[in-house]
């Protein structure tokens, strides 16, 4: 027992690996059209609502405290407690994908979505028109970047269901939550992407509100 | 029970071929030898269609003009040859089948560490398969298997979306395979059996896994970048409205090199098990060989861009790039030297394994010192995109990986299947493979050198001699291929009966009965010796 | 098997880390010129490694499971260094910047 759950651990955390990869490679491309485009990127960050960004933020780091507990309570076995923060961390991360969707729509009615034809503009007092390509660059990173974050998420909601399933059949106690331990790697690992989502696409390079 | 000198056992013991039967036992299985079986199975497949490509490649390169295909047909098919060769041949194939049946029983574990996550990787596999023959048999791709922007993204009127998908499945595959590699040589290896001791076949595929799991997510981002490109008409690497096609290349290297390693690295775990065996010998160096492993998928991942040197990149970061390209060549070359020494007065027989095992090291070292012209920056610059890298990788991944897989293939062939094979074909077949396989690509070198540009289909008149040879030698080197075929499936149902150790070699495989059960080990071994220990002194061919 | 960490361990973690959220927001909004950017990230990293050490269990982790954590955000610093290498450096060439 004590070798699976050092396998299922340390095989999450090599799986872990190629998503830190995987982010990587994006966060690297971006990085690299941020320092050839500084001022597009400034002109873009016009257009971020920082109190979404922030309000994502405090909603996911919730639900890592309340994931963290979840497996605590697997491990000692406290099936109520288990299932209800099953439940909250479920509750969360729904209200995150419910925050990011106000948030798209924001974006997409105000035509700042260049994956759909109709839907990008960039005209305006804060869109300097010579930086017109390379804000359809920048706002494409956004909209990967908290897209494939935004898909995790919703993969991490489908695997605590599954947790969930099994915690309400009673599969968890303190010789085995395994599964509980995998997932809240997982789980904890999606908030990370969003830590650093967070300064970089919302916090920094803006001029508006700036003291 | 069993020791090496018993009487051979017949198919008709329990293994794990006819533990059960039918369909479902084998679609359905998490027995890691089946899983391995069901691998070797679809690459064969995939090797023959890339084969096909190849050879319409040389037919085309017979004549300077091009005449038999158009150039956007002849684009089509190099392009799909390289696809299909890198990604659903090369990249999983012997950790995926040699690695998959013996690194459990190397390490004297019953399966790997994730048996279902090992048959998802297989239907993963597959699926990017139908994907890819599913841009193939659409139209196919022209980009060549580098998908070089902007031409991938926005210029290209052929199916690179459906080809990117196939690849980026088949990515996640390799990655599943190497993640079970990691997690099984760390957590489950048999007592007594110390990372010291470990066969250094393990040791190559685990740093192959460390490389498969780091490297591919990248290209994974890289394509899906590609395909979203394409699908929503947007300038990401298009330079046109602000994008980077270096950039492109730079994500796309930083994965595509290291998959060179992905490729490499298993052959020369093999070579280890080869040499040693056939020469009677320990190997020598053995720490030098296991940290040369390591040392080479750690460093292969510094050296990317030296596929970028004339692109526009930095001049500065060519230097870094040339400097760790020449670095990364000294762990290859301490193992070339290490095989070496492990022969030099060793008791040395000839069967077939250790005529590919020859091979690939005479090969290897030209493929090896070939990439060194190509990584001095002046050199690059005259023989880049000439056929003289297109006969660098070919003697690396043929001369070197192909030849591998064949010598594996004929190793362990006896104890994945209990049968021998005739030994006077295998030898007769090796031969025909480095003959047609020299005649192809040496011609090559000078073609480069003299200027025959890669990815066209016409050439000067005067370079015409040169290129009938390098066809000539293709058509060797297929019927090379092509015997093997013939004979391996003939043992299957003629082939005399193997023995557990028909060899005589070293290792926790040979200890199993051939085919081995299901569970491999009886009892879990308790490993006592150093790996490789053979007696001064042995008969060459024990059993 | 790790040992079990206490309710009020995670609880001052998570104070930690939405205090660092506020404190982030805020300085953002404060025009501290390249500052910015090292301050954000400093924060960021920061909560981040609340997380793993904490919330992940690394703390209580064997050394492997750390070697493979640290080389995980080694390798994707080599992808970042080595590219941004090739674009700060062509400054440096004669004909100056590319792009």
């Amino acid at each position: 027992m004590g070798q699976q759950f050092d396998s299922a651990t340390f095989g999450m955390w090599v799986f872990l690996l190629t998503e830190i990869m995987f982010f990587g490679g994006m966060f690297g491309a971006y990085t690299v059209y941020r320092s050839m485009y500084p001022e597009a990127f400034a002109a873009t960050s016009n257009f971020m609502n920082p109190a979404f960004g922030a309000a994502n933020t405090a909603v996911l780091i919730v639900s890592s405290l309340t994931m963290a507990l979840a497996v605590r309570a697997a491990h000692l076995g406290q099936q109520k407690i288990l299932q209800i923060m099953l439940v909250l961390t479920m509750i969360f991360g729904t209200a995150f994908l419910v925050i990011k969707g106000f948030e798209y729509h924001e974006h997409w009615v105000d035509m700042k979505v260049p994956l759909f034809p109709g839907h990008w503009a960039w005209d305006g007092p804060l869109a300097p028109p010579q930086f017109a390509h390379q804000a359809q660059i920048l706002f494409c990173f956004y909209f990967f970047m908290t897209g494939f974050h935004a898909i995790h998420m919703v993969v991490g909601l489908g695997i605590m269901t599954t947790i969930l399933l099994m915690a309400r059949k009673g599969s968890f106690g303190p010789t085995y939550y395994t599964p509980v331990e995998v997932s809240g790697l997982y789980w904890h690992f999606v908030d990370i992407v969003w830590i650093f989502l967070f300064p970089l696409l919302y916090l920094i390079g803006h001029t508006k509100n700036l003291i | 029970m069993s020791t090496a000198l018993q009487e051979p056992q017949t198919t008709e013991t329990v293994n794990y071929l006819n533990a059960q039967y039918g369909w479902k036992s084998w679609l359905f299985t998490t027995d890691h030898k089946r899983i391995a079986v069901l691998y070797l199975i679809s690459i064969s497949v995939m090797f023959a269609l890339g084969g096909v490509f190849a050879g319409l490649i040389r037919t085309e390169l017979l004549t300077p003009e091009g005449d038999l295909f158009n150039s956007d047909t002849y684009n089509k098919i190099f392009t799909m040859h390289g696809v299909v060769m890198i990604f659903f041949f090369l990249i999983p194939s012997i950790p995926a089948t040699f690695g998959n049946f013996l690194v459990p029983m190397m390490i004297g574990a019953k399966d790997l560490a994730f048996p279902r996550i090992n048959l998802l990787s297989w239907y993963i596999y597959i699926a990017g398969a139908l994907f890819a023959l599913a841009a193939i048999v659409m139209g196919g791709v022209d980009t060549g298997w580098t998908f070089y922007t902007p031409f991938s993204t926005t210029y290209s009127n052929t199916f690179v979306i459906t080809a990117a998908v196939g690849v980026f499945i088949a990515g996640f595959s390799s990655i599943l395979t190497g993640l079970n590699f990691i997690v099984t040589v760390h957590k489950m290896r048999a007592p007594g059996m110390t990372w010291g001791r470990l066969p250094l076949f393990v040791w190559a595929n685990y740093a192959t896994a460390l490389i498969q799991v780091l490297g591919t997510p990248v290209v994974a981002i890289t394509l899906a970048l590609v395909g979203l490109e394409r699908a929503f008409h947007i300038g990401i690497f298009d330079p046109a409205i602000g994008g980077d096609p270096i950039l492109f290349q730079h994500m796309f290297w930083f994965y595509s090199h290291p998959a060179v390693y992905i490729m490499i690295l298993p052959g020369m775990g093999v070579i280890s098990e080869l040499v040693t065996c056939f020469s009677r010998k320990g190997v020598f160096g053995y720490s030098f060989i296991a940290g040369s492993s390591l040392g080479i998928a750690i460093i292969g991942f510094l050296v990317w861009g030296h596929h970028m040197f004339v692109t526009g990149m930095s001049m500065y970061a060519g230097l870094y790039f040339s400097f760790l390209t020449m670095v990364v060549a000294v762990p290859s070359a301490i193992k070339v030297f290490n095989w070496t020494a492990t022969m030099f007065r060793g008791s040395i027989s000839y069967e077939t394994p250790m005529l590919y095992a020859f091979g690939f090291i005479g090969l290897f070292t030209i493929g090896g010192l070939t990439g060194l012209f190509l990584g001095t920056l002046g050199m690059d610059v005259h023989l880049t995109d000439t056929y003289f890298v297109v006969a660098h990788f070919h003697y690396v991944m043929v001369g070197g990986m192909v030849l591998a897989y064949m010598g594996a293939l004929h190793f362990w062939w006896p104890k994945i299947t209990g049968k021998m094979y005739p030994d006077g074909w295998g030898k007769f077949s090796a031969l025909l493979v480095f003959v047609g396989f020299n005649l192809t690509f040496f011609p090559q070198f000078i073609l480069g050198y003299l200027g025959q540009p890669r990815r066209y289909h016409a050439y000067a008149p005067e370079f015409q001699v040169l290129n009938v040879m390098s066809t000539a030698g293709a058509s060797v080197l297929g019927v090379g291929f092509l015997i093997p075929l013939i004979y391996l499936l003939w043992s299957l149902k003629y082939g005399k009966a193997a023995g557990n150790n028909p060899w005589g070699a070293k290792g926790l495989e040979w200890t199993t009965q051939s085919p081995p059960t299901t569970f491999n080990f009886d009892v879990t071994p308790i490993v006592t010796e150093e790996a490789y220990e053979y007696a001064k002194h042995e008969e060459a061919h024990v059993g | 098997m790790h040992p079990v960490t206490p309710v009020r361990t995670y609880v001052l973690i998570w104070l930690t880390l939405t205090i660092l959220t506020f404190v982030t927001f805020y300085v953002s909004t404060i025009n501290l010129g390249a500052l910015n950017i090292v301050v954000a990230l400093g924060i960021a990293f920061t909560k981040m490694m609340l997380v793993i050490w904490f919330f992940m269990h690394v703390r209580t982790d064997n050394p492997l499971t750390k070697l493979f954590v640290f080389a995980g955000f080694f390798w994707m610093a080599i992808l970042l260094a080595l590219t941004l290498g090739d674009y700060f450096s062509r400054a440096w060439m004669p004909l100056g910047k590319f792009w």
